[in-house]
């Protein structure tokens, strides 16, 4: 991971030991090279090319967090005209200041199309914001709200899209819910015999929890670092990935904060899945109802599958053979899960799996807010699109689209792994 | 929430701002609710090191050492009409107790005794002048005392303006005064009265006291309302003295005049209401005066360390499920010495947030629950009093049981000490009383004077 000396949103100095930018807030663990793209919320209404609108991923090579100039700016020929409606008047930080500006994928091997240091500084605190993107007219208070007609201003988290060379994800926050609770990490880790494993990992806040955005954002991030660390050290997968839901769980503990007596507030609660591709072995982990998912390339010669069980009520009926899979699922006590990542579960209760699939394909590993609109292994392989293996990115980003088209009704995030690992 | 900045001033107490309210608002739904509850507290003891305000705490009041403190003026208005001879004891007793108020400035505040008949006339120190407190000064106040005699009529508005010249004489921060009435103020028109508030509003603030019981609770209270200030009934002229110092200590612990309460809201937006409703209720509604695009500022009056909780109501446009607005920003502010930019104390956001989570959005705030209903309550006993006195019987039974049953749910034992008084309590969940036969004028009185009383929320 490149060390940061200054935040990307703003420019504040950060010390090396610094996980949030001390000045905006931005966390600096999330963004691991390369820098996720952080797209404008509106774009998410444009539907027609099953791509939502996404600008595509541009050049900005080598790493360095420099600040993005407006995509209308600077990215002649792609992608302009569909982001040219959202994109920022005049260059301004990103972040709270302007949470819209957009950062943008980097793609390893596109030139740049500017030099980093031509790049337009972060602005001084003085500058005046731009203009909110809901009227148009008034600026955005340091609250993240327009001084004009009050409106919130996208945030950071409202979409955020990650690719790795071994994985990929995009998270949304959906179109009825007021925040993106979900979160992921990805990583990629070097095994000792040289291999290269993938590493993703999904969590959803758990709304009647305290916080549950920071929440989702804590555990992803210390069940990755802690899945890149076992691996690198020869831990064995499932140990790894056993470990990891202790680190995750623990992290989620440790943000209980102040009286915990209170009966109105629960402790920060998330569910948790996380799949790792290692040779031929490929493992999953949960706890929760976020789910992965087996798609072959060839539908025909192999079926697609679910990797995991849920931990909720209507898992449970099923199980216990109370309830027919579409009974249960019909109940409105359906989602209520029975196991969590939070101080106050009940007890910790991870599940892991290992499977080794003898042929080519891709695991899903993803929120209800996708699995909503898709719930069967087969539902879900039917909009997977074909090339899913090839391009990951692409396929998260269209798996976020279906969830979007049925309605988007809460968070949606999409960790998309080839298999095997295709470098 | 929110503590924004470290005032310059190192006597000004260090202001927190906390809202209470259930963000979430059904599809289509407009009306925000919040409670924003102030604190403020430190000033010239704790919080930011006061250069020259050190004191410590003795028997509730601040004990400044001789000259410190924030500066101070304070004008005590005695009412000296006819009626204050029946019985002679009342005379007496406002004296005694202007004399222990007195007792009770702290040195280097500036001060001075006015005399209210049909005229206002300067008992002391006279010349138009303020006497600046120390053992001497507070010595020949007392010793002018000797000369209030009673007899005239009576004119307010006359009383107030009088006070207004003296403390505007006075190169001071906080502008207090304290005013003692025992009757109607029949000698001058209501117009005058309300003129003479329109001037002195926001000028300085006032405490009222209604001595006896042949006084008029609308004008007392609405005078205490208008310049800010506490109103209550001294029902026996024998308890002047203690109100009267316990009046002054609190005065003297103010530390800092002309707070405003400022209110953002956004385009489209109408505020609903505005109220103070801990620790009484207060409507500020109609007080907002504009600060600047799309914000109005509220009066506050001057503040020592206290709390105080105000109940904002505003209707927005509304957005789609899923979308999250700021429907007001609230925050204290004191307008700056030089004219420029005022000073923020402390703010705190009011946020609508549009779901499709029927339990989230029908979730009613406790807070604002309890404030809604300690506002009905005010008004149930205004109203059923007032029936009650027009001969509406029924009217004034079905209101004051209302009273009853909310003061009963809220916890407000005091009110609901009062109403008992007032009516015969059947039962007190149902709010079924019967109006007594005999109630005393004192006791209805009281009740009506404290009526706008709240409690704050059971914890």
């Amino acid at each position: 991971m490149p060390q940061l000396t200054v935040c990307p949103s703003c420019a504040e100095r950060l010390e090396p030991e610094d996980r949030f930018c001390g000045n905006c807030g931005t966390n600096l663990a999330a963004p691991l090279s390369p820098a996720p793209s952080f797209a404008p919320a509106a774009a998410r209404d444009r539907t027609e090319d099953g791509d939502y609108g996404l600008a595509p991923p541009v050049a900005e090579a080598d790493g360095d967090y420099g600040l993005a100039p407006p995509t209308r700016a600077t990215i002649p020929g792609q992608g302009s005209a569909q982001a040219a409606p959202f994109a920022a008047p005049a260059p301004a930080p990103a972040g709270i200041a302007d949470p819209r500006e957009t950062l943008l994928t980097t793609e390893p091997d596109t030139e740049p199309d500017t030099e980093p240091d031509t790049e337009p500084e972060p602005a001084e605190p003085a500058k005046p914001a731009a203009a909110c993107v809901a009227c148009g007219i008034g600026s955005v208070d340091g609250d993240g709200y327009c001084e004009h007609c009050g409106h919130a201003q996208p945030r950071r988290r409202d979409h955020i899209e990650q690719e790795l060379a071994l994985v990929s994800a995009v998270t949304d926050r959906g179109l009825r819910h007021h925040r993106n609770e979900d979160a992921f990490a990805l990583a990629e880790a070097t095994l000792p015999d040289g291999t290269s494993a993938a590493i993703a990992v999904v969590c959803d806040g758990v709304s009647s929890s305290s916080r549950p955005d920071d929440a989702s954002e804590t555990a992803s991030v210390a069940a990755s670092d802690t899945l890149r660390a076992a691996l690198s050290s020869g831990t064995e997968a499932r140990q790894a990935m056993q470990e990891a839901l202790l680190a995750a769980s623990e992290s989620v503990n440790s943000l209980v904060e102040g009286d915990t007596s209170d009966p109105e507030t629960n402790a920060p609660a998330c569910t948790f899945v996380s799949a790792v591709t290692t040779g031929e072995l490929l493992t999953v982990g949960w706890v929760g109802d976020s789910r992965a998912y087996w798609i072959p390339d060839d539908r025909a010669a192999d079926n697609p599958a679910r990797l995991t069980e849920d931990d909720s009520w209507a898992a449970r009926m099923v199980e216990a053979g109370l309830l027919s899979e579409e009974e249960a699922y019909a109940d409105e006590r359906a989602h209520a899960i029975t196991g969590w990542l939070g101080a106050d579960a009940v007890e910790l209760d991870p599940h892991t799996a290992s499977f080794e699939p003898d042929l080519p394909g891709i695991v899903v590993v993803c929120t209800d807010g996708l699995w909503n609109y898709a719930e069967s292994a087969a539902e879900l392989a039917a909009v997977v699109p074909p090339d899913a293996r090839t391009r990951p990115l692409h396929c998260a980003r269209t798996l976020v689209g279906v969830a979007l088209d049925g309605g988007g009704h809460d968070n949606i995030t999409v960790a998309v792994i080839p298999f095997p690992a295709s470098s | 929430m929110a503590v924004l900045s470290k005032s310059e001033n190192p006597n000004i107490p260090q202001f927190t701002a906390e809202v209470y309210q259930n963000e979430y608002l059904p599809e289509g739904g407009r009306e925000v609710n919040a409670i924003v509850t102030v604190t403020s507290t430190g000033g010239g003891t704790g919080g930011p090191p006061a250069k020259q305000g050190e004191g410590s705490e003795a028997s509730g009041a601040r004990a400044y050492a001789p000259g410190h403190g924030p500066s101070a003026a304070v004008v005590i208005m005695v009412d000296c009409s006819g009626s204050m001879e029946y019985p002679p004891t009342k005379m007496r007793n406002a004296r005694d107790a202007t004399a222990a108020a007195i007792d009770t400035i702290r040195d280097g505040v500036s001060f001075a005794v006015v005399a209210g008949t049909h005229k206002a006339v300067e008992v002391y120190p006279g010349g138009g002048r303020l006497a600046v407190a120390d053992a001497a000064t507070r010595g020949q106040a007392k010793e002018a005392l000797r000369k209030l005699t009673a007899g005239g009529g009576t004119a307010i508005g006359t009383w107030l303006r009088l006070a207004d010249r003296l403390l505007a004489s006075s190169e001071v921060s906080i502008r207090h005064a304290i005013l003692l009435t025992d009757g109607r103020n029949e000698h001058e028109k209501p117009e005058e009265l309300r003129a003479a508030l329109d001037a002195c509003a926001g000028r300085y603030t006032c405490d009222c006291r209604g001595v006896g019981t042949d006084w008029e609770v609308k004008e007392v209270t609405g005078i205490a309302s208008a310049l800010l200030g506490t109103a209550d009934i001294v029902a026996d002229p024998s308890g002047l003295e203690g109100d009267f110092r316990q009046m002054m200590e609190a005065a003297m612990g103010k530390e800092v005049a002309d707070v405003s309460l400022r209110l953002w809201t956004p385009q489209g937006a109408e505020i609903k209401f505005v109220k103070q409703v801990a620790p009484s209720v207060e409507d500020l509604t109609t007080r907002r005066v504009d600060a600047g695009p799309r914000a109005g500022d509220y009066p506050t009056g001057s503040w020592g360390d206290e709390s105080r909780d105000y109940h904002v109501c505003v209707e927005v446009q509304p957005a789609g499920v899923g979308q999250e607005m700021l429907a007001g920003r609230v925050s204290l502010v004191l307008p700056s010495a030089d004219g420029g930019a005022p000073e923020v104390l402390s703010q705190g956001l009011v946020r609508a947030v549009w779901t499709d989570d029927m339990a989230a959005s029908t979730r009613i705030n406790p807070q604002v629950a309890h404030y809604t209903g300690q506002a009905e309550l005010a008004q149930a006993i205004q109203q059923g009093l007032e029936a009650r006195k027009a001969g509406d019987l029924d009217s004034a039974t079905a209101k004051l049981g209302r009273a009853v049953q909310l003061a009963a749910e809220s916890g407000n034992a005091d009110t609901a000490k009062l109403l008992a008084k007032v009516v015969d309590v059947v039962d007190e969940a149902t709010g079924t009383v019967r109006l007594k036969k005999n109630v005393d004028d004192a006791d209805e009185m009281t009740l009506e004077t404290r009526s706008t009383k709240t409690v704050r929320v059971k914890k």
